[in-house]
């Protein structure tokens, strides 16, 4: 009977203690960091740890602190802390934050973009930590848009949720626009770009040769001054009477597009690329 | 014995009377101006080149690498890769001693068939039609060094394994459609139009075309193929044609065309000048569009294709034709081309627009 009793009380007694073990899981901790998961009781115990793209199934022995590495808790997002086993079986949740950023997504269109348009330079900039998590906390970002020769322009945004967009109208001069995007003391660069606009005022002379008459433009410029590139064709159209036409497809080559026509005397001489029109010359056979 | 003696006989026999046929036969073929021409090109279909070069005139004063260069072609121009087909030959004018006879000739060729007239001179050899082989007057450059410093367009892609997400590549050159129409011909629905480059890249371009019936039906789906330039530099113009055999245009509700561009590296060079366009009329009432192609770049271009549009008096596009010339464009040489015009719609040509597709073999660059 006392037997009895006393293996009673044992049962009892291990059992609160049992009952007593418990975790202590800090509030939240930083991606990439190891924290300690104070534990109480006694035994041992199974401890699973599940989480975004993580699951970990270790031994503990209750009483002792259980330490996860931060390789482990590279992940940011919401985790599930669970001991079982040795008649304990309890859950904690547990927060992992995104770490300071470290890197930057930038998706910057389009890659070219003739000049003097209205918000046609658009970018989004995506925030991470070192370990590819966004990270969600708002975030000073500086957009800047520079063509070599031109002032750059800078905008400030903050980064909502990891993302921060600019829209933005291409600039009057044309080159290769450095577009970059800087977070802390982190930035990437794209390159955007600004590309002449159409011809404006295509102007060109005749002179005779002995290979043809060579009609040649002025240098071909945009509105706003920028030389068309290279390689544009301008279209030199002769009409010769009595002789039907001839045509040259010429590129523009540093600047000026040259062809070589038919000396016909009374062709009319005209030049044009895509939908401009520019003069017209009347060959009279002269020098 | 005696049926031995009468085997060998027989044998005999028949190989003198073989012996006798054969230039009975061969007399038979040149014994007619006709005959004399149909021999020679048997003879170059057969790729027997020196047996065609004995049926000439020695008075042509012609070698034989001149005769087989004006036939077979040189330059790696389209006729160094066609085959003769058929031959057929006329007689146009017969004056006794000498005789003018056409050849109509058709040639197989890497782009389908090409077909020439050639109008041949003959004399008569003691009863034996000789041809007096043309002698072409070719203009011949002195040599010299032209120098050539147009652009080149390369591209640096992105490279997917380096790059992170987000590294844009480098797009597709901007094209638009600036004009079309479908029109019914020789039993098929065309539909023409024009593409421009917008952009200040080059692009290599194709047209999709998808014609749908009255029904929502999907009738054809086809591309412009050859009949485009498929290379564009900023700013230039092409033509496109599809054509949709065995669809008629009161079948057709609606034409989806789906312009395609891809970022090629490119070279700003040759230049083709299209000299002296004119309409003009055959022997036999078609219109042609006739001019000369010069090459005013310093490299040989091996196959040059001409596509012509024809507008009508509103600037509508009411034709596209096009055809390769068989020989090579040689720096600042002019070569003469012909291009044929739909006889129903000649009438209504106002106006029309030439660009050159150009094929060039063994380029260095």
């Amino acid at each position: 009977m006392r037997q009895n009793f006393t293996s009673g009380l044992l049962v009892c007694f291990l059992g609160a203690a049992a009952l007593a073990a418990d975790i202590r899981v800090p509030d939240k901790v930083v991606a990439g960091q190891g924290m300690a998961i104070g534990s109480s009781g006694s035994g041992d115990a199974t401890l699973y740890v599940v989480g975004p793209g993580t699951a970990i199934k270790r031994q503990v022995k209750l009483g002792e602190q259980i330490q996860l590495k931060g390789v482990e808790l590279r992940n940011a997002g919401y985790y599930q802390i669970a001991i079982k086993g040795g008649g304990t079986d309890f859950s904690k949740d547990l927060y992992v934050a995104p770490a300071a950023a470290e890197k930057i997504n930038f998706l910057a269109r389009p890659s070219r973009v003739p000049v003097g348009q209205p918000k046609v330079i658009a970018g989004t900039a995506f925030v991470f930590d070192q370990y590819e998590n966004l990270v969600t906390a708002p975030m000073p970002v500086t957009f800047e848009l520079s063509v070599p020769g031109a002032g750059a322009k800078v905008d400030r945004a903050t980064a909502k949720n990891g993302v921060a967009y600019l829209q933005t109208g291409s600039g009057t001069k044309a080159g290769p626009g450095q577009f970059t995007v800087q977070v802390g003391d982190n930035s990437v660069r794209r390159v955007v770009e600004e590309t002449a606009s159409e011809p404006c005022n295509l102007h060109f002379k005749l002179h005779n040769e002995k290979e043809g008459l060579i009609a040649e433009t002025d240098p071909v410029r945009d509105c706003s001054g920028n030389a068309v590139p290279d390689g544009t064709i301008m279209t030199f159209v002769s009409a010769e009477p009595g002789k039907g036409r001839s045509t040259v497809d010429a590129r523009v080559k540093k600047g000026i597009a040259r062809a070589v026509l038919p000396p016909v005397p009374g062709a009319t001489i005209s030049v044009a690329s895509g939908v401009v029109l520019g003069n017209e010359v009347r060959w009279g056979g002269d020098e | 014995m005696s049926r031995l003696v009468a085997i060998i006989m027989a044998v005999i026999t028949g190989v003198l009377i073989a012996a006798g046929v054969a230039p009975t036969r061969e007399k038979e073929k040149t014994s007619s101006p006709e005959g004399a021409v149909r021999a020679f090109y048997d003879r170059v279909r057969a790729d027997d080149y020196r047996g065609a070069y004995v049926l000439i005139a020695p008075s042509s004063n012609v070698d034989f690498a001149t005769v087989h260069r004006d036939i077979a072609g040189r330059d790696g121009s389209l006729k160094t890769l066609s085959q003769l087909q058929n031959a057929d030959a006329r007689v146009i004018a017969n004056h006794g001693n000498e005789a003018l006879v056409r050849a109509n000739l058709e040639w197989r060729t890497a782009v389908g068939a090409l077909f020439e007239n050639k109008d041949l001179k003959l004399v008569n050899d003691n009863g034996n039609w000789q041809i007096v082989w043309p002698k072409h007057h070719e203009q011949n450059l002195p040599p010299q060094v032209i120098p050539v410093n147009y652009l080149r367009w390369d591209i640096i892609h992105s490279d997917s394994e380096a790059n992170e997400w987000g590294a844009q590549n480098v797009e597709s050159p901007h094209v638009r459609i600036t004009s079309m129409n479908a029109v019914e011909s020789e039993g098929k629905v065309i539909i023409l139009g024009e593409l421009v480059n917008e952009d200040t890249v080059p692009g290599y371009v194709d047209v999709q075309g998808i014609l749908i019936g009255k029904d929502g039906e999907r009738l054809g789906e086809e591309t412009s193929f050859d009949k485009i330039s498929h290379v564009l530099l900023p700013k230039e113009v092409t033509p496109f044609r599809i054509d949709f055999d065995g669809v008629h245009l009161n079948q057709v509700k609606k034409v989806t065309l789906n312009p395609n561009s891809i970022l090629v590296p490119a070279s700003a060079d040759p230049v083709i000048g299209v000299l002296h366009q004119q309409l003009d009329k055959t022997d036999s009432g078609h219109t042609v569009l006739k001019g000369e192609l010069m090459n005013q770049s310093g490299q040989l271009v091996n196959i040059p294709q001409v596509l012509a549009t024809y507008y009508d008096n509103a600037g509508k596009v009411i034709w596209i034709s096009d055809g390769y010339v068989d020989q090579a464009l040689r720096p600042q040489v002019p070569i003469p081309f012909a291009v044929s015009v739909n006889d129903d719609i000649a009438p209504k040509v106002h106006s029309y627009r030439v660009v050159v597709n150009h094929y060039t073999m063994d380029r260095t660059s």
